[in-house]
């Protein structure tokens, strides 16, 4: 049987991408920020998965205003690194899991929830940003990411976006789709994006450090509560692009002490949390939360 | 009935919802036929000209040529597309974004080391903080509009 491991929880800023792909690591600017991942390159190496499920948002890359699904799963074999208008990041190309991605595709929609299935697309910072981070600098050509990856796109570009209740309620149908899958592997699952900031307009650069610490305490330890936090809070607090922390909550709506909803367990084991500001317009939040 | 949309009292802000989207498919649609290196060259040998070929509003170009992100946020465009505007450009999301404020490129990445905007005054329409209209423009950036 296939079991989640862990989630992880991280920002995708793409001038962190730009920051490794032009070794400014060590930089003034940047190296507080990296060194808050050590530790967290270390823990991926030592608890290497089988598979990691990776929520995050396209920016308007693979999905146009053709179309915008609101929930989408890869189930192709492989994802290029998009050109996002600067030429594509120089790292590897994404290696999926179309075995696994199908299965869960079908036992989600069974459970109701209309997911839009995708063969082919290019990923973005959304999704590589993370995997840099959390992996380290890849050689684009001889490199590769440790494992198979399932891209999950959740649209928070066009409002309304899905609310953190429909998320975790989300997460909680992909860890029972995972958990019906009959090869033992180790699965990971990744939300992404966040934590406050704006990009538009006269409130460009808003940060909230409080409300961003009190909300990732809250994902921890009482995310049922977290879950029914309403988008236009997200909007007011957190910024225009903050709304982007809803995905997390699929992540942690996928953990093992979520049943039904509710709180059945005791919490998973809060392995690292670090909290940044500035790179460049966000703040930047992360945590790993494992499964006893 | 009218739909629910609690977001239209937050100050500086315009959210990307239906409605703004239909305003803006062309506009957005043109950001994105900037991805492909080959459609950057010809936007940037003639940028009118590569607009004449979109159903865009003379309004939505005129509002590109002079690279005014909130002028073409009103129109409709999101910041998402926008980008591959300003990618084109060579500019980093921080350029993008501190040009929207009135403050110099400096001005605003000085208050994004101090911590970023703060939220206070600037959660309802009507308070008094930074983002505010009767605060505009924030810096000392020449205003465009």
């Amino acid at each position: 049987m296939a079991t989640i491991t862990a989630s992880v929880y991280t920002s995708h800023v793409p001038a962190i991408g730009a920051a490794m792909d032009l070794g400014k690591t060590q930089e003034d600017y940047w190296k507080p920020l990296f060194a808050g991942y050590e530790f967290s390159r270390r823990w991926m190496r030592d608890h290497k998965p089988d598979v990691v499920l990776l929520v995050y948002n396209d920016h308007a890359t693979a999905f146009s205003l053709d179309m915008i699904p609101t929930f989408a799963i890869g189930t192709a074999a492989q994802y290029r690194p998009a050109d996002e208008g600067y030429g594509a990041r120089p790292v590897p190309v994404v290696k999926g899991h179309p075995e696994l991605a199908s299965h869960i595709a079908q036992s989600v929609i069974q459970q109701d929830f209309d997911l839009t299935i995708v063969n082919k697309m290019d990923v973005d910072h959304g999704l590589t940003v993370p995997l840099s981070l959390m992996c380290g600098e890849q050689d684009p050509a001889t490199g590769s990411w440790p494992c198979p990856v399932i891209p999950f796109a959740v649209n928070v570009v066009q409002y309304p976006v899905p609310s953190g209740q429909r998320c975790f309620n989300l997460g909680q149908a992909i860890r029972k789709a995972i958990e019906s899958y009959d090869e033992d592997l180790k699965v990971q699952i990744w939300g992404t994006g966040g934590m406050s900031h704006q990009l538009q307009g006269a409130r460009a650069g808003l940060i909230n450090r409080e409300w961003d610490n009190r909300w990732l305490d809250q994902l921890i330890n009482d995310p049922v509560a977290c879950a029914r936090i309403p988008h236009i809070e997200y909007v007011r607090e957190a910024g225009s692009e903050g709304i982007e922390l809803v995905m997390w909550l699929i992540a942690r709506g996928a953990m093992s002490d979520i049943q039904e909803g509710r709180v059945v367990g005791p919490a998973p084991k809060l392995r690292h949390r670090f909290y940044h500001v500035p790179a460049s317009n966000t703040a930047v939040g992360h945590a790993i939360l494992e499964n006893s | 009935m009218a739909l629910d949309k609690p977001y239209l009292n937050v100050p500086g802000t315009i959210i990307f919802d239906a409605e703004q989207s239909r305003k803006g498919y062309w506009l957005n649609q043109f950001c994105m036929s900037l991805m492909r290196p080959e459609n950057r060259t010809r936007f940037k040998a003639d940028e009118r000209a590569y607009l004449d070929e979109w159903e865009m509003t003379d309004e939505q170009k005129l509002a590109v040529l002079a690279r005014d992100l909130n002028w073409c946020i009103r129109t409709g465009g999101n910041i998402y597309f926008l980008a591959k505007i300003g990618a084109t450009d060579g500019l980093s999301f921080q350029q993008m974004a501190g040009s929207m404020t009135g403050m110099t490129e400096e001005e605003y990445r000085n208050m994004m080391l101090r911590g970023g905007r703060s939220v206070e005054g600037n959660r309802y329409v009507g308070e008094d903080g930074d983002a505010q209209a009767h605060r505009q423009p924030q810096g000392s950036a020449f205003k465009k509009h």
